[in-house]
Parts: C-alpha cells; structure tokens; sequence
C-alpha cells in the first residue's frame, strides 16, 4: 500500500463524496420538508449529465452549456413537480414509491430513445484539463480538484441559504413542522415547489460536473441514487449537515474499500480466499457503516429538529 | 346418488368460505387447470408463462403479507428472490441439487438475511424502512455480483433442475408446474392462516395503533421482526423456484427494480386482500409479456402505465372487484375517471375563477370611469350581463361603504386637525398675549426710562 497511491485514492473518495453530497442533499431537503420519498431523484443526475452533453454540442462551449444545463435541470424538476408529485405528498409511501420508479423506468427508456444506448464521452474543457504536481510521482487532474472546489463552494452557499436566509428559515420551519409552517401564514405548496426545483438542480449539476469524467449512459442516476439513500439515512434524514458529513464518510470509505480491502485481508488470510472475499466485503463496508450508525442511532446521525 | 352427494357436500363447504377465499380457490383452480389445457394447443410456452406468473405470485405474497400485515414497505425483497436461487443453483453446481437438501438450505439462507439485516432494518419505520432495506437489496447484489467462483455478474447456469429423490422429476415442464401451482397454495394457506392469528391480529394492531398496543403490553420490535424473517423466507422459496425455473441465477435477480416490480404487483393487484398479489402477478407477467413483444422499449410504456395507475386508480384489480361487488359497477373506476375529468377541468375552472375575479377587482374599483371599463370588458369577456351588474353593485356598495369610512375618518382626521389647531391657536394666542405684554412692559419701562431722563 504506497503513500502516493493512498492519497490519490483519498482525493478519489473525497471527489466521490462531494457528489454524493449534491444529490443527497437536495434528497434529504425534499424527504425532510415533505416526507416525499422521491425514486426519481437519480434521473435528475443522469438528464443533467445528458443535458450538458447535449447542449455541449450545440454551442461548443462547456461553460455556457454549464449554465444551459443547469437552467434545463431546474426547468425540468419544475415540470415534473408540476404534473406528477404534487399529486403525491399526501399518498401513503406506497404510492409514492411506485409512482416515482414509474418516472424512473419512463425517463430511462425515453433517454435510450433519444440517445441511444451507448455511453456518450464529454471532453474534459481545456480550462481545467492536465494535472497538478501534489509531490513526487503524484500528479492529480485539475478537473477534479475543480469537482471538489465547486461541491464544497455549493455547500457552503447551501449553508448560507439554509441557515441564513428567509428563505431557508421557511424551508427549516417546513421540515420540522410542516402543517405549523403553513398555520403561520407559509405558502408551503411554493415552498415545495421551490425546494424540489432546487433539489433537482443540485442532482443535475452533480450530473454536469461528473459528465466529464465517466461515461455518459441511461441508469447512471441510480447507482447515485443508491448510495445517496445511504447518506441520507446515515446523516439523518432533512439534514443537510448530516447529508455533508455521511457523503463524505461513505465516498471515502466505499473508495478506499474497493482499493485496498484485498491487501488489508492479506494480513490475516492467505492469498486466495482474501481475493475472494476482498470485492464481497469492500462493496459491502458502506452498508455495513449504514448498519453501524443505525444500531447506534437509528435516526441517523443529525436528524432534523422535531423528529424522531 | 354418491355424486350428486359430493357435488352437494362440495356446494355446502363452498358456501361456508368467504369471497376472498372463494376467489384465491377460484385463481388457484384456474391456475391449475387453464395452462396445461392450453399447452395442449398452443405449446409448453404458456406453462412456462404460467410458471413464471405462480412463482412471482409466491413472491409477491409475501411481499403483501409484509406491507399489509405488517406496514413495513420493503423496497429490497427481490433480495430474498436471488438468495433463494443462488441456495438452489450453489448446491446444484457441487451436485447436491436434491429437494431435501436445496428447498432448506434455501428457506434458511433466506431466512437467515432476513433476520441479519431485519435486525437493523425493522427499527426503524416508513422512508427510513424504505431506504435501508433497498440499500441492503442492493448489497445483496453486489455481494453476488463479486461471487467469482460462482460466475459473478454473468450468473451461474444450473447443471440441471433440482431432483426430488434422486430422480429428475422436475425435468417434466408438468410436474414443475403442478410444484409451483402447489407451493402457491401452500403459501396462500400459511399466509391466510398467519393472517387470521394472533400474531397477525397483532401486526394489524401495531400497524394501526402502534402506542395502544405497547400500551396493551405488546412490543413492536419482535413481531416486526418475525413477520420480517417470514415473508424473507416465503420469497426465498419463490427464487428456490425461480431458479429452478429458469435453470439459471444472476445477480439481475436481485436487481432494486425487480424490488420495484414486486411492489407494483402489489399494487396492481391491490394491498389486504388474499388474491391481490395472484392477480397482480398474474396481470404484471401478461403486461411484461405483451409489452416486451410491442417495442423494445417498453419499460417506458410500464413507466406512464404506473404513473398513471397510481394518480387515477387507487386499490388496484381487488379494489375494483371489492367496489363492484359493493354495488356500484367499478365504483373505484368511475370515481377514477370521474377524478380524471375533473383534474381536467380543473384548469378551465381556474381560468374562469381567475376571469371572475378580475373582473370583480376591476369593479371594486367603483369610480364611474373603471366602472365603465369594467362594463365594456364584462361584455367582451362573455360574462353574463347580470352577474355583472351584481358585482357591480356590489363594488359600488363596498366602494360606497369605503368612502362613508373614508369621509369618516376625513372628518375625524379634520376634527383632530381643529382640534390640535384650536390648541396651537391658544398657544399662541396666550403667547402673542405674552410677548404683547411684555413688549407693553418693555415699553411702558422705556418710556418711565424716558419721562426720568427728561426730568
């Protein structure tokens, strides 16, 4: 286990975390302020890494297709809330689950339609493209620094809209109480309306700022998606502090799991069963994080005020 | 008459069960019978479909028992699925693929994740149930997806069919058909008469109430958990069978969408009913089947189909079938259709209300000229002149009404102003009156001053 090899792996985890920050946490704002369990959050992520690549090869420029992107995703989550899951806050989870993973299947199949099947490739833009000398014999590319940049400057201006602003005074107030938010005069039907929108935005910018580096394909939103349930759950649901912290947790452990659980099993089994167990026991370290956390808390780690 | 007797015995035993067990009898008797009639004419293609409808239907009970019993949505069941096939095929790769060691070695396996991860998962409830047992589905599948020795993503091909006995009788497509339609209504007696317990009675009660009946002296945590580890291993042997079915197993078996499509059997079928999740299986093979015919993109069709199944038809086929028999033909369905109309119209309504009511603020304007425009614009809009006119007057009293205030408060204001300027007048009356007399001093001094100096 080389240091340089441990610390690109770090800043993998950490890269991977930021991501999953951006999907978690516009997750966890909608479960904690509306208790809507939303399956189609993933495809926010996937359409935003579509919708860049797309307008991408409209205009030829990754900054203004950034902002074309990000606009779209925004739009798009508006939309969906408009026709489908308003209709839903108040139906059992049952409900809401399937209408959800209908939205999932639907959008899926309809990116394959117009898409097509393959993976789509999206240049690295030239701004951010080589990589930085961090010591000898380890480079690590600029763009993904530029990843972790831009995740930690939304969470910090999510911290600020949250914690002090009006706006994030009602979405607070909406999370703890909702029916008492609405009693003291908060229109809460545009407080979720805003809150979804908003959600979906911070998955499709996860979808831009990834699009880049893995391959663009349908279903790509819900191995995110996945692992984003696990950080909510971890962090506590409607915590966007919580969502912060356990992404970072999870995208650490799951990266380091996958690179080094076969040598560490080495040190205490012989060579071929630890090849065999490594992979089954690094792909299940998170769960097994999630299991931890909940035996202890089963409320997560920070749950939102007022709940149980 | 011996068979006029049974046939009469047969009648009397029929009459004493209730719908909802006359109707599971009904489905499973069709189940039985319909299939292999057909296969006659058309081929072993439709007992396959049939088999493949019975298995999930296993599947898709024990998923209903788990929510409608217990209220626990489980989002990760097709876990129980895929461990119950990789028990089955594992086995049947190191030839030990006999029923009497397969079917337990699979019910246990099952049994034994379900009370591994219900251990954690059962503590908690709603979205937090939801999330972490389709976080478990998923580590399930990727546990098996990182199974080398047993073909890791591309699966594991079973060497053959599990043998009863030593000897290949599930090779007959027939007798494994009659195996799963068998299974189906051993699991619909088990689960009917877990239902009807005291266990089950308790579920419904925790389900319910959860405070009264901890307050009655029952703990949530181990009947939730039991429950929990019951349906996991009613599922298990559903992929017991489904691997068997198929002779192969893969980690797509465990896939969280396969979770998703057992639970819009449930649905489909619809959630308290013993032949929901039958039905609901037997319509998601069908549709899967026609559909996948259709287009090569049919999930997208299974997607609108659920969207629109969740906002317009609530309670599924057993709803619609419990609403007719309450009367009313599809009850359910009409007042579905009706709500669709109505969310219809509903923007046309909007639109009229939002006309209506500038129209009304344009007449609460009340001044002669706005009211004429409001006039002239009440017309063009194809408002009816009367109602017009009422709102008009209306305004016009308001706006009559708004001025008395007005002039009311004008003159209160105007009584005030007298007032505080009848005090301000004194002050400076009394002022003037005090400068005037001292002025009147100061000259009456100056010229005494005068008149001395003079002297």
């Amino acid at each position: 286990m080389s240091t340089t090899l441990f610390v690109v792996q770090l800043f993998n985890g950490l890269q991977l975390g930021i991501l999953l920050f951006l999907v978690a946490a516009g997750l966890t704002l909608v479960f904690g302020v509306m208790d809507f369990i939303n399956l189609a959050h993933g495809v926010q992520y996937m359409l935003g890494a579509y919708l860049l690549v797309m307008f991408y090869r409209l205009t030829g420029s990754f900054f203004a297709s950034v902002v074309l992107a990000l606009a779209a995703s925004l739009l798009f989550g508006l939309l969906l809330e408009y026709c489908i899951f308003r209709h839903l806050y108040r139906r059992d989870h049952l409900a809401q689950v399937l209408a959800t993973f209908g939205v999932i299947l639907f959008l899926n199949e309809d990116v394959k339609i117009a898409w097509g099947a393959a993976p789509l490739n999206m240049p690295v833009p030239e701004l951010l493209s080589g990589s930085v000398q961090l010591m000898d014999g380890l480079r690590y590319p600029v763009y993904r620094f530029a990843i972790i940049a831009a995740g930690l400057g939304v969470a910090v201006l999510l911290y600020l809209l949250v914690n002090h602003t009006v706006l994030g005074m009602r979405v607070r107030a909406g999370a703890s109480n909702a029916s008492m938010a609405s009693a003291l005069g908060v229109d809460i039907n545009r407080l979720f309306m805003f809150v979804f929108g908003f959600g979906a935005m911070l998955a499709g910018f996860a979808g831009i700022m990834v699009a880049p580096i893995l391959s663009v394909e349908p279903g790509m939103g819900d191995q995110i998606l996945i692992l984003a349930f696990v950080v909510i759950v971890i962090g506590g649901i409607g915590s966007v502090r919580g969502a912060l912290i356990a992404a970072l947790a999870v995208g650490v452990i799951d990266t380091l799991g996958r690179s080094f659980m076969i040598d560490m099993l080495r040190l205490f089994l012989p060579p071929a069963p630890a090849r065999v167990v490594g992979p089954a026991l690094a792909s299940m370290s998170i769960y097994l994080l999630m299991a931890l956390v909940l035996s202890v808390r089963p409320a997560g780690l920070f749950p939102a005020r007022g709940r149980a | 008459m011996p068979a006029a007797e049974t046939y009469r015995q047969a009648a009397a035993a029929l009459s004493t069960l209730s719908f909802e067990q006359r109707m599971t009898c009904g489905l499973l008797a069709l189940f039985a019978l319909l299939p292999p009639a057909a296969a006659v004419f058309v081929g072993n293609y439709t007992l396959l479909l049939a088999e493949r409808a019975t298995i999930l239907a296993i599947a898709a009970l024990s998923l209903e028992l788990l929510v409608g019993t217990g209220g626990l949505l489980s989002f990760g069941h097709a876990a129980f699925l895929g461990i119950g096939a990789y028990s089955a095929g594992v086995l049947a790769s190191h030839g030990l693929g006999t029923l009497s060691l397969a079917l337990p070695a699979a019910l246990a396996a099952s049994g034994l994740f379900a009370l591994i991860t219900g251990a954690v998962a059962v503590r908690t409830r709603g979205v937090y149930f939801i999330m972490i047992t389709l976080a478990f589905g998923q580590m399930a599948y990727f546990i098996a997806g990182s199974l080398a020795p047993y073909g890791g993503d591309d699966g594991l091909t079973f060497p053959s069919r599990t043998r009863v006995a030593g000897i290949p009788l599930f090779d007959s497509e027939l007798a494994f058909f009659y195996a799963t339609v068998a299974s189906l209504a051993a699991a619909c007696f088990a689960v009917h008469r877990l239902v009807g317990s005291r266990f089950g009675r308790v579920l419904r009660g925790l389900t319910d109430s959860e405070m009264r009946m901890q307050a009655l002296g029952f703990a949530p945590y181990p009947y939730r958990l039991t429950l929990y580890v019951i349906a996991g291993t009613l599922c298990g042997l559903a992929g017991f069978l489904l691997g068997n079915q198929a002779e192969f197993v893969s980690p797509a078996y465990m896939h969280w969408q396969r979770s998703g499509e057992l639970i819009l059997m449930v649905l489909l079928g619809g959630t308290g009913t013993l032949y929901g999740p039958i039905l609901g299986a037997l319509a998601f093979s069908l549709l899967e089947e026609v559909l996948s015919r259709l287009t090569e993109h049919w999930k997208a069709i299974l997607g609108l189909l659920l969207i629109l199944l969740v906002l317009f038809a609530n309670g599924g086929i057993a709803g619609a079938i419990a609403s007719w028999r309450r009367g009313g033909l599809g009850l359910g369905w009409k007042r579905a259709a009706g709500l669709a109309t109505l969310k219809a119209i509903a923007p046309l309504a909007r639109w009229h209300r939002a006309l209506e009511s500038g129209a009304r603020r344009l007449a609460k304007a009340g001044t002669a000229r706005a009211s004429a425009i409001a006039r002239w614009r009440c017309g063009r809009l194809g408002l009816a002149q009367e109602r017009a006119r009422l709102l008009l007057a209306k305004a016009t009293s308001l706006a009559r009404w708004h001025r008395t205030l007005e002039s009311l408060a004008r003159r209160l204001a105007k009584a005030i102003a007298a007032h505080a300027a009848h005090g301000l007048a004194a002050a400076c009356d009394l002022w003037r009156a005090v400068k005037m007399a001292s002025g009147d001093l100061v000259i009456s001094v100056r010229r005494r001053i005068a008149r001395r100096g003079r002297r």
